[in-house]
Order: structure tokens, then C-alpha cells, then sequence
């Protein structure tokens, strides 16, 4: 079976410090990864090929050159291929332009049973490629899969699906894009040998002539979307400190936070106290 | 005049309140009579017209069970047929697992731009550009966008980010039911793996089952979320979380350091990787901040933290930060609420 991942490479979001000044993000030089969300996609698809030694597993990315350190980490991880969609005519495309270009890709390398990709990126944080791609290729997704087994003819799949308030079990009939949550499992860490392999490793990278796409079709120029103002706004609030390592403090610090739970609905007093309460303000 | 369309969701056969909220968000980005709200509501639902009593002045109810909200592919079909009929100026649904899945797949279609997660909208009322505000960057920036090609602009808008209007069942209630059966792509051909399996009706997914999670709502909705992290140094920590969480009828949540350490499920990790949510009051218990997690939370109402380092980024994000030991302050906390109950009803 032929499964493709989608890989995004994004800047590191743990890394990230806050300046005290200003309430603005600190971002440190070089701290790119692959995007956390993905090694769940990719963990799905490395499953699979556990189980099913004949699959292959082709990660693609869209970004500058050094996205290809993105995919070296997933064919590290285990992933057979992997290509690049790269050129400048790319930059500055939303997630319309952005899907414009993968799915030609994949429409060019053809024939995947699965397209398999990460809930959403850590640095856009819309969710929106997985469905969009979707939508290009003319096939169904199934966003927000935490878990997933295939059918022994490989034709069909059952999965989890996590939702807000629970979950749905699915069957899916492929091919089919498929958007995962972290609840699929703990992505594996690359193994040595699989680091040699990848660095050694041919990547392929397509171009805007490669995908049959135009200047106009792609990038900032075919975005539908416009960003037109950006603001920083202050991460902080005015706050009140309470110091409850003293008696005193735990209990002025315990009042605080009941009056709070009062205020919002949370409690009422109990029938007891309420009756208490009565009973004292009855002449 | 500028139309509004917004897509309503339904839950167990009501009009889910996600979709009120929505409503709201329409009828402020303009005066009455210069903006008309009309709401579509795919799949089953009882009460349509709640959707007119909280703002709407027509619902378009689609309420064929295959548009229920898993399958973007047969329901993006059916909003498209939608859009041959007339083109509103603005069409906007709830970031949801839903909206989030179907909004990108109908713009994809549609070549049309879409704005994931806004937290703020607003409408230009001579050259009706909408104005899509969401944070980017983990939270740290906010970015205003507009939409430069076709009609409608659409935006998927954050739960909780507006509360809807009071309900007015003097308003008048039109609902147009239009069934989509027939709707071209509704019903992509049917397909038999190996001769047994059964046709998937729903663009190559069939609904097996449906596993509400057990006694609790999840965090996503929820009015109050008391979450915890590292500080707790133990899953055995959690039950007091739990316990704590259950007097006062909140959910539990928690850090991604706690989810990865396995104290906590991951549909209750609260961040960037895990889930954005802003309840009425938000409590961290032993959770430093990190940006991921504040980016998760930062909306919230009101921000509580008890953590036993007063720098923690947290405590600059709260409105009331308590320096407290955190296995000293919940037992004392708890010994305190004996003489209230949760107003959902469970006796503390």
C-alpha cells in the first residue's frame, strides 16, 4: 500500500520565552522542527508499514530549501521517500495556495491509498490543509483520527475519531485523506541507522513548472486570504497575588477563590448552611 | 443590505448551542436592516426555529441524516448546491471539529479564502469587507485578515469567543426545509470492498458508533476547567484534581507535561497541541505556563493559578495567582467547600 504524510516545518513553539517588557515572544535563532502534530501522522503511517512490510510511506513538505531538514527527519523516522515543493513563486501562500500546490504533487506522484497528515501545524494553527487537500483530490477525510487499523485487503479502514464531547468509530473506504491527534500514540524517535540513511538520502523537490501550476495559481499572488494588520497584544493580566504558605494566607487565599466559584455559579451553599443562614436571619 | 449566512450544528437532535453563539457574532456586524442572518442546518434536529428566537430571520434546515457533521464530503456538497441558489457576503461556522472540517473542504471547492479560529470579526458597512481577527504564533500575535476573492468571505469563529443574544420567541420563525438526497455529490457512487461490506452512503464513511465520553463533557465546552501539570510529580496526584474538580462540578484538564507523563487523557490536554479553550473560570494547578499552553487558555474569563513559584509565567497571565504548596492548598480548599454544593446539583 502506498501511503503519503504530510510534513510541515515550523518553529519551535517550546523554545519560545517571553520577554517581561513587553509580552512578546523571544524567538531563538535556528530552533525549526518538524511540526509536533505531524510525527503523529507520521507515527500512524510507520504503523502501518510495521505491520505491512510491502507499504511505502512518501513524506511530502512545501517550504523554503531548508524544510528538506524536515523531511530528513522523517525518512529518519522511517519513511521511504521523500520530496520538497519548493521555489520562490511558493512564498506567501495561505493555506488555499498552499493545498493548490501539495495536491498537485500528489496528483502527480499518484496513486496513494492514504494521505495522511498532522491535526493542524503549531505555528498557523488552522487545521485547514488536510480538508482543502482533500477537496483538490476529490476524496473524503476524516479529520481528528486517534486511532486506526486497516482491513486485510487493505481496502478499508476502521477508526477513532475524537471529537468535543466523546468519540465516533468509522469506517472508511479508501482512498482517503486523514487528519491525526496525538491520541494515535507516542511517535517513535529515529533509530541511527535510519539518521545514516537519511542523510545520505536523494530528495526529490518540485518546482512551479514540475506541479503545471502558474504564478498566478499559487503563493502570495493566488491566495484568497490577505493579511492586513498584525498586533502584539500583552500575554498578562492584572494580577492579584496571594501568598498561602501561612495559615493566615491559605485561608485568606482558599475565601478568595470560593467567593470566586460563588460569583461564577460554579457552588451555592449547601442546604445545611443555606438553612443556617436563614435560620439567623429570621427575627 | 448585506447577507449572513452562518452553519448551525446539531447535537442529539437539537440545535447546538455553538450555534447560538454564531448567531450572535452575525447579527453584530451590523444594525438591524442592514444585515440580514440566515442560518443552515444540516442533518436532523427538532427545533430549528430556536435558531430565529436567538437572532436568525431564516433557517434553511437540510436535514437528511448524511449530513451529519463527519463527513465534510457529502456536506460541502450540499452548502455549494446552497451556493449556486445565492451568494451571501459573509458565511461563518464554529471552529469546531465539524466547521473546521467542512469550511475548508467547501473552500477548497469553491476556490474561495477562509480564516480559521477567529476570536473577533467585524463588518465594513459600505464596501462590506469583513474583517477576520485570530491569534497566530502560538498567541502572541494578532492577525487581521480579509478575504480578496469571491463571495462569501468565510471565517470559522472560536467557541465561547461571543455568548448569544437572549432568547426572543417573539421573533418570527421561518424554516425552509430543503432535503438534499438528490444534491449532486451527496451520494458519490456506492462501493462494495470484497462483495460483504456495506455501501458508505456518507462519501466513503460510515458511522459505526458514537462513544460520548464517560461522566463528563470534556474540556472543550465546558463553564469551569481545573487543570493540572508537572508540579503534581505523580498520576496518583490527579484523583485529588479529580476529587476537587468533581465538588465543584468543573472538568479536569492538564498540561502537556502531564498528558505525556500519562497522569491525564488526551482529549483533556489543554495548549496549542492539544485543545483551545476559554471557560467562564479557568484554575492551573502546578502548571508554569509554558507559551503552548498559555496560547490554550489565554481567553479564559478569569484565570486562577496556584503554583509554588510566584515567576512562573503563569502567574503573569492570571488575575489571581496563589503561592501555595498545591498538595497543602487543595485539601484546605476542599475542607472549605464542605459547606457548599456544585450548582449542577451534586451535594459536596
Amino acid at each position: 500500500m502506498k501511503i503519503a504524510v504530510l510534513v510541515k516545518q515550523v518553529p519551535e513553539t517550546d523554545s519560545l520565552t517571553l520577554d517581561p517588557e513587553t509580552g512578546t515572544v523571544v524567538r531563538s535563532e535556528d530552533s525549526s522542527i518538524v511540526n509536533p502534530l505531524d510525527l503523529y501522522a507520521l507515527e500512524a503511517a510507520l504503523r502501518i508499514k510495521d505491520a505491512d512490510p510491502e507499504t511505502s510511506i512518501l513524506a511530502l513538505s512545501m517550504g523554503p530549501p531548508q524544510a528538506e531538514t524536515a523531511l530528513r527527519e522523517a525518512l529518519a523516522m522511517g519513511c521511504d521517500e521523500a520530496v520538497l515543493v519548493t521555489g520562490r513563486e511558493f512564498g506567501g501562500s495561505d493555506t488555499w495556495a498552499t493545498s493548490r500546490a501539495l495536491s498537485a504533487a500528489l496528483s502527480k506522484l499518484g496513486g496513494f491509498d492514504l494521505i495522511l497528515c498532522g491535526e493542524k501545524a503549531t505555528d498557523g494553527d488552522t487545521g485547514q490543509v488536510g480538508p482543502e487537500v482533500a477537496a483538490f483530490l476529490d476524496l473524503p477525510v476524516l479529520t481528528y483520527v486517534g486511532s486506526l487499523s486497516l482491513s486485510s485487503s487493505r481496502k478499508e479502514a476502521q477508526a477513532q475519531r475524537i471529537v468535543e464531547d466523546g468519540s465516533q468509530v468509522l469506517r472508511c473506504r479508501l482512498p482517503m485523506v486523514m487528519s491525526f491527534c496525538k491520541a494515535i500514540g507516542e511517535p517513535r524517535l529515529p533509530l541511527l541507522s535510519g539518521k545514516r540513511r537519511a542523510k545520505a538520502a536523494q530528495l526529490r523537490s518540485f518546482g512551479l513548472a514540475d506541479l503545471g501550476l502558474t504564478a498566478e495559481e499559487t503563493g502570495a499572488k493566488g491566495s484568497p486570504t490577505k493579511v492586513v494588520k498584525v498586533d502584539r497584544p500583552r500575554l498578562s493580566r492584572e494580577a492579584t497575588f496571594m501568598d498561602a504558605r501561612t495559615e493566615e494566607g491559605m485561608d485568606k487565599a482558599c475565601d478568595a477563590l470560593i467567593a470566586l466559584m460563588l460569583e461564577k455559579g460554579l457552588i451555592v451553599p449547601s442546604a445545611a448552611v443555606a438553612g443556617a443562614t436563614a435560620a439567623r436571619t429570621q427575627p | 443590505m448585506n447577507e449572513i449566512w452562518i452553519l448551525a450544528e446539531s447535537k442529539s437532535g437539537h440545535v447546538a448551542p455553538v450555534s447560538l453563539e454564531l448567531l450572535a457574532w452575525a447579527r453584530s456586524l451590523g444594525k438591524t436592516g442592514s444585515v440580514s442572518v440566515t442560518a443552515i442546518l444540516p442533518g436532523p434536529a427538532i427545533d430549528p426555529e430556536e435558531l430565529c428566537y436567538f437572532g436568525a430571520d431564516s433557517v434553511i434546515h437540510c436535514p437528511s441524516e448524511g449530513l451529519s457533521g463527519f463527513s465534510a464530503r457529502p456536506l460541502a456538497a450540499c452548502l455549494s448546491a446552497l451556493l449556486e441558489r445565492r451568494r451571501p457576503s459573509v458565511f461563518l461556522a464554529a471552529a469546531t471539529t465539524t466547521g473546521r472540517t467542512v469550511l475548508p473542504y467547501l473552500a477548497a471547492c469553491e476556490g474561495l479564502g477562509l480564516t480559521a479560529d477567529c476570536t473577533e470579526l467585524s463588518l465594513d458597512p459600505e464596501t462590506a469587507v469583513l474583517l477576520q481577527t485570530r491569534p497566530a504564533a502560538g498567541g502572541n500575535i494578532m492577525a487581521t485578515i480579509r478575504t480578496t476573492r469571491g463571495k462569501p468571505q468565510m471565517a470559522t469563529v472560536r467557541p465561547h469567543s461571543r455568548r448569544p443574544l437572549e432568547r426572543d420567541p417573539g421573533r418570527t420563525a421561518s424554516v425552509e426545509v430543503m432535503d438534499f438526497h438528490e444534491a449532486p455529490g451527496a451520494a458519490p457512487p456506492l462501493g462494495r470492498d470484497g462483495g460483504d461490506s456495506p455501501p458508505f452512503p456518507n462519501g466513503g464513511l460510515l458511522l459505526v458508533e458514537e462513544r460520548p465520553f464517560e461522566s463528563s463533557r470534556g474540556i472543550a465546552d465546558a463553564r469551569a476547567v481545573i487543570a493540572g501539570g508537572k508540579g503534581f510529580r505523580k498520576k496518583e496526584g490527579f484523583a485529588l484534581l479529580d476529587r476537587l474538580a468533581g465538588l465543584v462540578g468543573a472538568e479536569v484538564g492538564a498540561s502537556r507535561e502531564a498528558v505525556d507523563r500519562g497522569w491525564a487523557d488526551y482529549p483533556r490536554q489543554v495548549g496549542l497541541s492539544g485543545r483551545t479553550i476559554s471557560p467562564e473560570l479557568y484554575i492551573a494547578v502546578g502548571i508554569s505556563g509554558a507559551i503552548q499552553h498559555l496560547a490554550g487558555m489565554q481567553t479564559s474569563k478569569t484565570i486562577v493559578s496556584i503554583n509554588s513559584d510566584p515567576e512562573a509565567p503563569i502567574a503573569a497571565m492570571s488575575d489571581l495567582a496563589i503561592r501555595a504548596d498545591l498538595y497543602e492548598f487543595i485539601p484546605a480548599l476542599m475542607a472549605k467547600l464542605a459547606g457548599y454544593r456544585s450548582a449542577d446539583g451534586v451535594e459536596a
